[in-house]
């Protein structure tokens, strides 16, 4: 006999995301369906605009990872009318692309996903002068006092007593699977505040670069960001140094909080071993130390990993209509009037048609053998893949690149663990603190790339030579892709006579989140679920750590499908 | 549930000084676009005042306003949530999920009648199809919430205005929060997404003062959205002097040259960007070389071309007098408006004109 979980809304991540479990009776996951409730169609919007418009639009699919859907149109853009930018483009691109890495695992780890770990009410019988002891033995942070951590349990107790507990009410506090000591929950709830404030610092990257944070803007053909050391307008020196101080107070974020506090609070969970889930890892890579076209130079190297082997890096090509494929068979979407029937297409001759087949709200449960959730299936050569921090070090570790290799080896050496352990929630998040401390090492590697750049006499950013539309061809196609926090992106483009014919992004969550495909073949968030053992029913708390070590952005997952410009799009309802 | 504790209680509970506390106060007055005389206003009301419970819903969004929100320097977000709000239910920050938050929205429903703030962020499909929570219709449940509110803030464009996902053809039929909206109090905080200070500014002066903030004839608060951008911005005087930026990246846009004539719409947005800027004050778009796309002003998704289109230049309510100041300089460049303007009405769709003005 076994149970049905559902678990609506899913908290501590962007968007509306509901995940169903049946559950034995011993409490084991046997199947587990991953749901997006929400769309909002903005492949229809985009449609027929200006592509140098469109990523302002396609940037407000998330204003989590805010720049990347921006960031991955532009080049899709650049790519279909062959828009070589500026070298200082590269670099400012990167710079806030890496920036962006830097906030946003650090907002992950402690504000959506350290709660899965961390119990908030157990602090208050912690020990301050034990939590200082213990701050000051992993890190050099200087914020480790005893008096300070006392300051932040009182914090803490009043809070609690007050009765009036806000973002922590009905948390699973006291729940079993929660193993820390009382002063390691204290240190890290230190943190999550902490991090919080810190946090808004390091976004006024984004903000000299690109005007503003959540949502900075972007020009296709480079950046409109006025580099001029002698303007009193421009990106001037007081700026340029502004950037400098932001990144060094990341950095240091990062390796002295953000490291120390994973590996400890990892340490008391390495036997805590569910979340793997297919094994099969996507990246298209990133961080190029030249043009994004040289994919030698990346530091993220890109190709694909099948069944976990190491020892073998497929190549990935985005523009094959047999690599990128999305599948319908279990979404609420119909191919050609029909539904899904095996059918894949791949982005560049993709379809829109929305078909709600779901039950009627308020319902208890959706019909998992029919379809069941707006986010369509995509697979690479037909196999359900992952994609994010974890695929992006596997890769990396499987292409040999120094760095991820030093990296990985060491952490696994100081927790005394082999490397297959990072097939699992933990895994995830482990790699996603590895890859930001990377990132924010590039950070400062590129800023110094960009001061010496300008140094040299170079303060140009923008290229105008193809800007109006009068110099592109009749029609032309592109593929614009990134490395995204939460794993590859890619945005395909079609311009028509200086139109957006057809547009269609395939983004991280859509892959990580997909639902069964037409083989039967689970997707990474519904693998990872099964077989883990939940103590509890009535406390998802396990359901949390897997879906979370995801970092889920389901706005992202479910916003562009794709489009047919001269097909009317059917949408029925119900 | 026992008495809440007063703002100012709160805040000596959670470690701060008296004199941190009146520090704050100053600051927040100063956000509120108050006199410094009046900070002892603040300080009275945050001392007596209590700690209000807040529900955080999230329709077709992005979750771009959570995260500008986040982003407050004065208040911080610590001090907001420890000290002014009770933020009961958040999709982004809350605790628990699924049964066990949606309980903590019941709760609040129950308990503070009346007395709750709604937060919003996002757009409200017509079909619940395209949008459930919890299985139930969000639809549903926004009006029901609505309903026991003190007030709601609409914050972001989305949640004002429809936003992108009403931008044509609005697939979804994707709609503002107004439009299911009886008789509780709606205060607009449009933007894609707000500044971070605005965003706590306005809910800070309701707990602080017990009543709304001053608002337009559109529900937006005057504090923030009374001018356009236009009217204070740091590229203003070339504007007067006909000193125009012509290409990205040009001699011009380096000397900080208007950025009107690749797009910029701060002549028709109404906002505080110029003003108080982003992420602390460090900068806003047009500062950072960027012309403005208008990103509060309804339906400006379907005011484009960003790049092409250019903003109807404001008359009267600027400023400055445009037929006593920079006279000639206008002169120059009002033939170049006036023919581009003419080619741009020819390309005009039929719904263009929203958002163009207020």
């Amino acid at each position: 006999m076994s149970e049905r979980i559902v678990v609506d809304p899913i908290t501590r991540i962007e968007g509306h995301l509901r995940v169903e479990v049946n559950v034995d009776e011993s409490g084991v996951i046997k199947e587990a369906f991953s749901s997006g409730t929400a769309v909002r169609g903005l492949e229809l919007i985009v449609r027929d605009r200006d592509p140098r418009d469109v990523w302002a639009y396609v940037q407000r699919i998330c204003g989590v990872c805010t720049t990347v859907h921006a960031l991955a149109s532009v080049r899709s853009v650049e790519d279909a009318l062959g828009i070589k930018i500026p070298k200082n483009a590269e670099l400012i691109r990167n710079i806030m692309n890496e920036a962006l890495y830097v906030h946003d695992h650090v907002v992950h780890f402690y504000h959506l996903h350290a709660l899965d770990w961390v119990d908030v009410v157990s602090a208050t019988k912690a020990n301050p002068a034990e939590t200082s002891k213990i701050a000051q033995s992993i890190s050099s942070w200087p914020k480790s006092s005893p008096g300070y951590f006392t300051d932040v349990q009182n914090k803490v107790k009043k809070l609690v007593e007050s009765g009036q507990l806000g973002i922590f009410a009905n948390g699973y506090w006291g729940h079993k699977a929660y193993k820390l000591p009382p002063e390691v929950n204290l240190l890290a709830v230190a943190h999550y505040l902490e991090a919080l404030d810190w946090q808004k610092e390091i976004v006024k990257i984004h903000t000299i670069l690109g005007g503003k944070n959540p949502h900075p803007h972007y020009v296709v053909g480079g950046m409109a960001t006025p580099l001029d050391i002698d303007s009193d307008n421009g990106v001037n020196a007081e700026r340029l140094m502004h950037i400098s101080q932001l990144i060094d107070q990341g950095k240091d974020f990062v390796n002295q909080v953000y490291i120390p506090d994973l590996l400890a609070i990892g340490s008391f969970y390495k036997d805590w071993t569910y979340g793997g889930g297919v094994t099969n890892y996507l990246c298209y890579g990133d961080f190029s130390t030249s043009s994004v076209y040289d994919y030698k130079n990346y530091r993220m190297p890109r190709g694909v990993i099948l069944n976990g082997n190491i020892n073998e890096v497929l190549d990935i090509d985005l523009k094959d209509s047999k690599h990128v494929q999305e599948f319908i068979d279990h979404s609420w979407y119909t191919y050609d009037g029909k539904q899904g029937n095996g059918v894949g297409k791949h982005p560049f001759d993709g379809e829109t048609a929305f078909n709600y087949t779901g039950p009627k709200a308020p319902f208890k449960q959706l019909d998992t053998d029919k379809e069941y959730t707006w986010l369509k299936t995509p697979r690479w050569k037909e196999n359900s893949m992952e994609t994010g921090p974890l695929a992006r070090m596997m890769v990396g570790y499987a292409s040999g690149k120094d760095e991820i290799v030093n990296i990985v080896d060491d952490t696994l050496k100081k927790l005394n663990l082999p490397i297959s352990v990072l097939h699992s929630a933990l895994g995830r998040t482990v790699a996603r603190g590895l890859e930001t401390s990377l990132i924010a090492g590039w950070l400062r590697n590129d800023m110094d790339e960009l001061l010496k750049n300008i140094k040299s006499g170079d303060q140009v950013t923008f290229d105008r030579t193809k800007w109006e539309p009068s110099t592109w061809p009749k029609n032309a196609k592109g593929v614009g892709w990134m490395e995204a926090p939460r794993g590859a992106l890619g945005h395909w483009i079609e311009i028509e006579n200086g139109k957006t014919k057809n547009y269609q992004a395939v983004v991280p969550s859509t892959w990580n989140a997909s639902p069964k495909d037409h083989k039967g073949q689970v997707g990474a968030y519904e693998a990872a679920l099964t077989g883990t053992l939940m103590l509890n029913k009535e406390q998802p708390l396990e359901i949390m750590r897997i879906i979370h070590s995801f970092d889920p952005c389901l706005a992202c997952a479910v916003h562009l499908t794709d489009l047919e410009t001269n097909n009317t799009t059917e949408i029925k309802l119900g | 549930m026992k008495r809440q504790k007063t703002v100012y209680e709160a805040a000596i509970d959670h470690g701060f000084t008296r004199r941190d506390f009146l520090k704050m106060c100053t600051a927040l007055a100063a956000t509120l676009g108050l006199e410094y005389t009046q900070s002892d206003k603040v300080v009275k009301a945050m001392e007596t005042n209590t700690r209000v419970p807040v529900i955080w819903m999230q329709f077709q969004d992005c979750t771009g306003c959570s995260e500008s929100f986040i982003r407050s320097s004065q208040p911080k977000t610590e001090s907001v949530l420890l000290d002014m709000i009770s933020l009961e239910y958040s999709e982004v920050l809350s605790a628990p999920s699924g049964f066990q938050v949606e309980s903590s929205m019941e709760q609040v429903y129950k308990d503070y009648k009346g007395e709750y703030i709604i937060a919003v962020e996002g757009s409200i499909p017509d079909d619940d199809s395209f949008l459930s929570v919890g299985g139930k219709s969000a639809k549903d449940t926004f009006i029901k919430m609505a309903e026991g509110a003190k007030a709601i803030i609409a914050y972001g464009s989305c949640s004002s205005w429809g936003g992108v996902a009403a931008a044509y053809p609005n697939p979804t039929g994707a709609k503002p929060i107004t439009a299911h909206v009886k008789n509780t109090p709606v205060i607009l905080v449009p933007g894609c997404p707000p500044i971070a200070e605005v965003m706590t500014g306005v809910i800070a002066y309701i707990i602080t003062f017990g009543k709304f903030p001053e608002l337009d004839h559109l529900g937006r608060p005057t504090s923030f959205y009374r001018h356009r951008i236009h009217d204070k911005c740091n590229r203003r005087a070339y504007f007067d002097a006909g000193l125009f930026v012509e290409n990205f990246d040009d001699e011009g846009a380096k000397q900080g040259y208007c950025l009107y004539k690749v797009g910029c719409k701060g002549p028709t947005t109404y906002n505080s960007c110029a003003e108080m800027r982003w992420n602390g004050g460090v900068s806003y778009p047009i500062q950072s070389g960027n012309p403005c796309i208008g990103c509060s002003e309804k339906g400006f998704w379907d005011n484009g071309p960003f790049f092409e289109r250019r903003a109807k230049i404001p008359g009267t309510q600027t400023t400055i007098n445009p037929d006593e100041v920079g006279l000639a300089a206008l002169g120059l460049t009002a033939a170049g408006i006036a023919v581009h303007a003419a080619g741009t009405v020819v390309k005009k769709k039929k719904d263009d004109k929203r958002g163009e003005e207020e």
